[in-house]
């Protein structure tokens, strides 16, 4: 890691073996103007970074590879893909979960450690918000594409008045899907928006160029920082994370349910709901920290983006992951508890028996093993052994779908209509196009707008807290 | 620059600015200690007890928040259950019409999703944005507001409101300068 | 003139334009590549197998559109309908015709449902008695072959266009060169006949031409002839209680599979726990569907299996007959003869059709010992006309053809280049005949090496008569005229004959006049029904053509007993069991059981119906024992379809390569060859398609024989199964008993497998005063359901193939299959049970959807595409379908079937006439399934509404029910207490398949009750 700024602070450096005084949150001897120049420098300039340019080109070419992948679907139908009966699902619903998954560690970290006033939140929340959206959108794809006749089932999901008083099936947890990932998807717009009004304000006053200066403008509402807009700006802020906590918990049981309220063994399951928002938050924790160590180093951020930010979302990443571990075990322990000859089949199909069954324990090694490691403070502190194990932790939260999906359902009930699954090659370019697609978001997110908070970062700093003189007014 | 002896008219107030959050947090107290009502403050960051400083107090937001949410629980459950039970009745899989238990997650969801439209509509709606305009953009350096200044306005508009008085008592807050908003 | 020689007149002036419009269409582009591919160079297309997946679309021909055109037209004759005259067609109803299709030389009764003009299903003949309403795989699917785009279009001589009447005028030439010799130089080769009429001509030939040789060849029924030479075996099961097999797979090959299946299936279907069931074992070198019913089952090589009946015979008590036997053939020896003999008039041995005469006669020899003859079995003269041994027959051919004898040489039918022993050089003789004609439905690979080709007329597009397996004459009506101006053998001959002037349904009706007169070669009895005299030829005729049989003509009467052949039992030398050859490898031929020898090889629904036990589609496999597979390293279960071992079999010196099959209850050292795959010019479905082993079969040894060698290439070669998983892995799909166990305690099925939730544990009963519905729906209208006797069931296919027919079932091709994308409502399910190297049963199950009360498919579809109809039918609605397939994942049964890409041919103008109307064709992205036959249900409760009553039980029949030899499957209204499928839900065999699921099935099953001979156990 190279150093940006003097007042970094190699890990080596610490107090030795005293760590109960945390590193703080931002590095010492920033002022309200160098966090602004630095934040709002990386954006107003015209000087990109060659590596921006390198992902760019990398993960575009994947996007492009993943229209040609949906433009082929589109013209034969899913059977370009791998899917058969029984696996009806695969690629397509594996990829839906992983991403939405992923989504939920912005949210999280936005709202519900704003709730416990986690002030470590405060560096990383935009550009985890920014993720969810775009791992959101990712994800929306799939409900759309996977289905036979998608021109169709783009609106027939919805309810909307038609001649023929048709209605969608409120009993399905496909539906249930539509409204919880639509829901999860506009909230975290408007609320990333609202975030981002402030620091619009601060682009539309520190611009040159005339037409940014209109563009950031307009999307600043004309915000003038008044102290009664702010106060409502805090209270709706407040709001609306106390409304997002629940939805983003709601969101991936909804998911959950897609499998929990089926028949079939390995996905009829009561753990499911809680065992998968523990995936979720791991899987999105993990792709923080892959986001976030990268562009960290890209553009000097070690100021703001302190080892306690990168170690704390490690310990989450740790503890979530002992969850989702746990809930393996629940599924193990079920399956044989229950006595039910198909469940117990399913699990002995899926540890052991079965064809899939490397799957099962790539996934352990990549969900319990692997991360282990961060265990030690002296690994979660090498930023490169901690890239790693979240590199494995997104590799593993794939897996685990795949496990849930594809070995549940290649072999079910009757023995008679046991098949295998292989995937194609389209379905590989639809997993990495979306992919590409996500680190193109994320990137042109990163150039054109303030990837960290910049007015609440302004609050870190110790003078931005004024004491009442007259004993204050509350 | 207005100067002596000009009328109020096409003035809107006058802005002090500040250099730290504390000046203008005691600023305001004196602005309203003072009996100054059409007063308002400005930060680059949200600064606890400013607002009440000047005398704001507003509960509006919560209030809209909850008729949202009840608002979208109400549709989205009788959505569910108009359809399903009353408009276009199926035997789906030997189910009840009236599915309550299935019918939950939906109408969770509808609550969230009119609720928190309602929180963000309503505080830009009572923070009158979007508003390009504004009088306090005059302040040649007001642009610094979003950045790392403070600024305080008087609006002229305020009983108390005196030209050169008012401009002597904000000079007295230790400003770093006062200057006066046209319209 | 009559008005039907005007209809015939203009029909020929249509025909004459119809032919001019296709020499101006014959210059597209299709048409070219169309002439082109009559040479062997353009042999090699359409292998690959997208594009015979596709083969489908590809058909926009411009011939297609004169090919609907004739589709349209009225067959000239007056046709008389099955239940209505013509004049009452209505549009949207079907009418239904008696017609038979002729299948080796023996008929298959049928009625033919006509929708406007054109035959889109067929169903049996349920007065006759080779049919009684039931059907087989190949008549059902013998409709498409008609509509078949790929079947030769035109007269061709030298890949020349040639009009009927070019044909005529050379024919004269060269029959008129004939006559100075007496037509010493003319021969006729001919699949085996037993039409009177055909035959009729064939007579007048030899009269006109004294020197005329006839041939028979058929590469399936050519080599056998139903039983002991000289006679023919006609069997009563229905009488017997014991069976014995002999290699013979009586219950699914031959004229008689149906009749067969209908008679020993009804000793299977027990209404009572103390009803006798009867007892059928079964000594085979292969898993044959007949072995897999058998009670007991002995795996042996077909070479030992003469020993074994001479032993039988000892033991049975046949004077002269001696052998014995140790191990556990020589337990089953003396087991057997016990039960046999206890079993005295009672019981009956049969051989097999590829078994040596010898073992016929041994067979016949006990029956008659055993008092079985008039009883049990009688032997009559052949159906079959003068009965030759094929490969004889063609060998002299051959010989003379060689030796230049041969001027003339008229091929009807048969396939020779292709299916010929491989000792036989056929083709190369050909070359040296000078005028070489060939009639075919297709222009296969002896029509390349003929000079002149003539389309022959589908039997539904001609006229004809047949004879069944047990006799019956049998009328064939044409339902539609040809498509492509094929024509009849009857024409042919007619014009060697030189009577041009008539059609071949005034030959065919001038035959029976002079029957009816007494005056043909053979004197028939024809009296109606009722056993009376008809009082004129056209009360006969018309009578004759309504029922589409001669009832009196049926030989399956007892008596008509010819003698057997003096001491053919002493003649018969016995190879010593455990012979020289004992040590060394079988191989066993078999013809594939839907492509036959490959004339079946360009029907695209035999292509991709799985084949019994093994669920082989689109290819032909060498079966193997596990054990002589684990002993060559290949492996013994797939988990999936993949890559199977090629093998290389090397006999007599030839050699062949195909890929192997591990089948559990193979003999071990017998390796079985399924011939009749490995086409070179059948078309776009079937060229190319599988491996030719035609090349091994001898004429010495057509059916089996000794010393073959097996070796693994190292080559792999993909073989698409749809089912790869045998065994029940403890669950219980199949229910099944000893008849002992359930005649003491009928209550033991119901406990086999988990339990049943009660009505009262479902979340949403509903308490209704005296008793609680399980869902908050009562269906008071009707109540569809279905039930499925396992122990009738013998795993034919035939309804798959029938719901394929009836409800527009696309073909998807070998690669789709290979995904386990096929799309059959209905599939047969095969278990296995105890090890499955050596399975001491196997059980064959039907799944058709399970119309699920409380379905789990229908609450997770999103946009409400699958619900329940107020007759508690699932039904699925294509138009509203997004194809989530959400659906399919929750159906325990896996019974949905999803259109991955655009299966369906919405192009091919021939293949449209084909399509059943009332049933929509499904498009891409829609999920389907099993519907009951909903169509079939409407029309009858339309029926009952116009008269105002209920529907009447049996009234609707579901396709696959309607088929079924076995009659394993019943239909009806559960509200009605009288219906035959509430007795049968009501016996305690009844079982819902998984409804410890709580899914509530309406299909339910009977459990299989097996009845084995505690001596053997």
């Amino acid at each position: 890691m190279k150093q940006s700024t003097e007042t970094y602070v190699e890990p080596s450096q610490y107090p030795a073996g005293d760590f109960r005084e945390p590193i703080a949150v931002i590095a010492p001897g920033h002022s309200y103007d160098s966090i602004t120049g630095k934040l709002t420098g990386m954006v107003l300039t015209k000087h990109t970074p060659l590596a921006w340019f390198v992902v760019i080109g990398i993960s575009f070419t994947l996007v492009m590879g993943l229209m040609m992948a949906l433009t082929y679907l589109l013209a034969k139908g899913i059977g370009i893909w791998g899917n058969n009966i029984p696996v009806g699902w695969a690629f397509d619903i594996i990829n839906f979960v992983w991403w939405i998954g992923i989504g939920h560690a912005g949210t999280l970290i936005s709202a519900i450690l704003l709730l416990f006033k986690q002030d470590w939140r405060t560096s990383i929340n935009r550009f985890a918000e920014a993720m969810t959206l775009f791992a959101v959108a990712c994800a929306a794809i799939f409900p759309i594409f996977h289905t036979g006749r998608p021109w169709l089932a783009a609106y027939w999901l919805f309810p909307y008045p038609n001649t023929m008083n048709l209605w969608p099936n409120f009993r399905s947890p496909l539906i249930w899907d539509v409204f919880a990932v639509s829901t999860y998807a506009s909230v975290s717009a408007i609320f990333w928006f609202v975030g981002l009004i402030p620091d619009l304000a601060t682009f539309r006053d520190r611009a040159e160029h005339p037409v940014l200066k209109r563009v950031y403008g307009m999307l600043a509402l004309g915000w003038r920082g008044s102290a009664k807009h702010w106060y409502r700006y805090e209270t709706a802020y407040l709001l609306l994370a106390g409304l997002s906590t629940p939805l983003v918990l709601s969101v991936h049981t909804v998911v959950s349910f897609d499998f929990a309220v089926a028949v079939l063994p390995g996905w009829h399951a009561t753990i499911f709901p809680p065992y998968f928002v523990a995936g979720a938050i791991y899987a999105g924790f993990a792709m923080v920290l892959t986001l976030a160590i990268p562009l960290r180093a890209l553009y000097g951020l070690h100021d703001f983006i302190t080892m306690r930010h990168l170690e704390n979302m490690a310990k989450v990443t740790l503890i979530t992951g002992l969850v989702v571990v746990y809930g393996y075990g629940c599924e193990a322990f079920f399956g044989w508890y229950s006595g039910n000859e198909y469940e117990r089949f399913m699990m002995k199909n899926r540890v052991y028996y079965g064809p899939y069954a490397w799957s099962y324990w790539a996934l352990l090694l990549c969900n319990f093993i692997v991360p282990q490691m961060l265990w030690s403070k002296r690994l979660r502190r090498n930023l490169a052994v901690v890239f790693t194990v979240v590199m494995f932790v997104n590799v593993g939260m794939w897996l685990e779908r795949f496990v849930i999906i594809v070995t549940s359902l290649h072999r079910d009930f009757l023995p008679s209509s046991w098949q295998m699954y292989y995937p194609t090659v389209w379905d590989f370019m639809t997993l990495f196009g979306t992919i590409g697609l996500f680190l193109t978001l994320m990137f042109v997110f990163v150039r054109i707008l303030p990837m960290i908070s910049i007015f609440e970062m302004r609050t870190l700093l110790p003078e931005s807290r004024p004491h009442h003189p007259e004993g204050g007014s509350h | 620059m207005a100067h002596l002896g000009e009328s109020p008219q096409g003035l809107y107030g006058l802005m002090a600015e500040f250099d730290t959050a504390q000046q203008l947090l005691d600023a305001a107290h004196r602005v309203r200690a003072a009996g100054y009502h059409l007063a308002d403050a400005y930060s680059p960051f949200p600064i606890h007890g400013l607002a009440e400083a000047l005398g704001f107090h507003e509960h509006k937001i919560p209030k809209f928040v909850l008729a949202g949410g009840i608002a979208g629980a109400l549709a989205g459950y009788g959505l569910e259950y108009w359809t399903q039970a009353i408009d276009y009745p199926m035997n789906i899989g030997g189910r009840p019409f009236f599915s309550w238990v299935s019918f939950i997650p939906p109408a969770f969801e509808t609550t969230i999703l009119f609720a928190a439209f309602t929180a963000v509509i309503t505080m830009i709606a009572l923070n009158g944005l979007p508003q390009p305009y504004h009088p306090v953009f005059n302040a040649p350096r007001f642009s610094r507001a979003s950045q790392d200044k403070f600024f305080l306005a008087i609006e002229a508009a305020d009983p108390r409101f005196h030209l050169e008085q008012t401009r002597a008592f904000l000079a007295g807050l230790d400003a770093r300068e006062v200057v006066t908003l046209d319209e | 003139m009559t008005l039907s020689d005007i209809r015939s007149r203009l029909d020929g002036l249509e025909g004459r334009t119809y032919w001019r419009s296709l020499e101006e269409l014959a210059d597209t582009a299709e048409f070219r590549d169309y002439v082109q591919r009559e040479f062997p160079a353009q042999a090699g297309e359409f292998t690959d197998p997208a594009g015979r997946r596709q083969f489908l679309k590809l058909m926009g021909a411009s011939l297609a559109l004169a090919g609907v055109s004739a589709c349209t037209r009225q067959p000239p004759e007056a046709l008389v309908p099955y239940v209505r005259q013509p004049e009452e067609l209505i549009p949207g109803r079907p009418l239904f015709f008696a017609t038979a299709m002729p299948q080796g030389g023996v008929g298959m009764p049928l009625l033919a449902e006509n929708h406007m003009g054109r035959p889109t299903k067929l169903e049996g003949n349920p007065e006759h008695p080779a049919s009684l309403g039931a059907t087989d795989v190949l008549s059902q699917a013998s409709v498409l072959t008609l509509y078949d785009p790929d079947r030769s279009r035109t007269i061709a001589s030298l890949g020349e266009i040639r009009t009927w009447s070019n044909f005529t005028a050379a024919l004269q030439l060269a029959v008129g060169a004939q006559r100075t010799s007496g037509g010493a130089g003319l021969r006729i080769l001919t699949e085996p006949i037993s039409s009177p009429s055909l035959l009729d001509q064939i007579d007048t030939l030899k009269t006109n031409f004294p020197q005329a040789k006839w041939h028979q060849w058929d590469a399936v029924y050519g080599t056998v002839q139903g039983g002991a030479p000289g006679s023919l075996a006609l069997y009563r099961f229905d009488r017997a209680d014991v069976v014995v097999a002999l290699d013979s797979d009586f219950l699914n090959s031959g004229g008689g599979s149906v009749r067969y299946s209908k008679d020993f299936s009804s000793r299977r279907r027990i209404g009572t726990p103390q009803q006798e069931l009867n007892r059928l074992y079964a000594v085979e070198p292969v898993l044959s569907v007949t072995g897999a019913n058998a009670d007991h089952r002995l795996a042996m090589k077909a070479g030992e299996i003469h020993a074994f009946a001479s032993g039988l015979a000892a033991a049975a008590g046949v004077p002269g007959t001696s052998g014995a036997a140790s191990g556990e053939a020589g337990k089953w020896l003396r087991v057997l003869a016990d039960d046999l003999k206890a079993h005295a008039g009672r019981s009956v041995v049969v051989a097999g059709d590829t078994q040596p005469a010898a073992v016929h006669a041994l067979a016949r020899a006990m029956n008659s010992a055993l008092g079985n003859e008039g009883k049990t079995v009688h032997y009559t003269a052949p159906v079959i006309a003068s009965p030759a041994d094929g490969v004889a027959s063609l060998a002299d051919l051959v010989t003379e053809m060689n030796a230049g004898a041969v001027q003339l040489l008229l091929i009807v039918g048969t396939n020779p280049v292709f299916t010929a022993p491989a000792d036989i050089d056929f083709r190369a003789a050909l070359e040296k005949v000078p005028t070489r004609i060939h009639v075919g439905l297709y222009h296969d690979e002896t029509a390349e090496h003929c000079h002149w080709h003539i389309p022959e007329a589908h039997y539904l597009e001609s006229w004809g008569d047949v004879r069944a397996f047990d006799g019956t004459v049998s009328l064939i009506q044409p339902l539609i005229a040809p498509l492509y101006d094929g024509h009849s053998p009857i024409e042919v001959l007619a014009a060697i004959n030189g009577t041009t002037g008539q059609s071949t349904m005034e030959i065919v009706k001038g035959y029976w006049t002079r029957a009816f007169g007494g005056q043909t070669k053979t004197t028939w009895t024809l009296r109606d029904a009722s056993g009376g005299a008809y009082p004129n030829v056209d009360t006969f005729w018309r009578h004759a053509l309504h029922d589409g049989f001669i009832a009196s003509t049926s030989m399956l009467a007892d008596g008509a007993t010819i003698p057997a052949a003096p001491a053919a039992v002493a003649a018969t030398s016995v190879p010593a069991v455990r012979g020289a050859d004992a040590g060394q490898l079988e191989v066993v031929f078999r013809p594939d059981p839907y492509i036959l020898d490959g004339r079946n090889a360009n029907n695209g629904w035999l292509q991709e119906l799985p084949k019994p036990l093994s669920k082989v589609t689109w290819d032909n496999v060498a079966y193997i024992s596990p054990a002589t597979a684990s002993g060559m390293g290949i492996a013994l279960s797939r988990a999936g379809n993949a890559d199977q071992d090629l093998l290389e079999i090397e006999y007599q010196g030839r050699k062949a390569r195909i890929p192997v099959w591990v089948m559990p209850g193979t003999a071990d050292g017998v390796v079985v060859v399924h011939f009749g795959y490995g086409r070179k010019n059948a078309g776009r479905v079937g060229s190319g398609v599988g491996h030719d082993v035609f090349g091994l079969r001898s004429s010495a040894t057509p059916w089996f024989g000794s010393g073959a060698k097996l070796t693994r290439t190292g080559e792999g070669y993909f073989v698409a199964s749809t089912q790869n998983h045998f065994v029940m892995e403890g669950r219980h799909p199949v229910r099944v008993v000893d008849a002992e166990e359930y005649r003491a305690d009928p209550k033991v099925v119901a406990e086999i497998g988990p339990e049943r939730p009660a009505d009262e544990e479902s979340l949403y009963r509903r308490e209704r005063g005296d008793h609680v519905t399980p869902t908050p729906f009562e269906y008071l209208s009707y109540r569809w359901g279905m039930a499925i006797d396992l122990n009738a069931c013998t795993g034919c296919s035939a309804c798959v193939i029938a719901c394929v027919a009836e409800n527009n079932i696309p073909v998807v091709g070998k690669t789709q299959v290979g995904r386990s994308r096929e799309m059959h409502w209905l599939r047969v399910d095969t278990y296995f049970d105890g090890d499955p190297a050596a399975p001491s049963a196997t059980y064959h199950q039907p799944v058709p959807c399970m119309q699920c009360e409380a379905a789990p498919c229908e609450p997770v579809c999103p946009v409400a595409a699958t619900v329940h109809s107020d007759e508690g039918l699932n039904d699925m609605v294509y138009n509203r379908c997004v194809g989530t397939r959400y659906c399919s994942n929750n159906c325990p049964y896996k019974v949905r079937r999803f259109n991955f890409m655009l299966y369906a041919d919405f192009t091919t103008p021939e293949l449209m006439p084909q399509r059943n109307p009332d049933v929509t064709i499904r498009s891409r992205g829609v999920m389907e399934k099993c519907t009951y036959c909903v169509q079939r249900i409407n029309s009858a409760r339309i029926d009952s509404k116009t008269e105002n009553r209920r529907v009447r039980d049996g009234e609707v029949q579901t396709a696959c029910e309607q088929v079924c030899p076995a009659d394993a499957i019943v239909f009806g209204d559960l509200n009605d207490p009288a219906s035959r499928v509430v007795k049968l839900k009501e016996q305690q065999r009844n079982y819902g398949l998984l409804e410890d699921l709580g899914t509530r099935p309406r299909t339910t099953y009977l459990a299989k009750v097996r009845n084995p001979n505690k001596a053997l156990a």
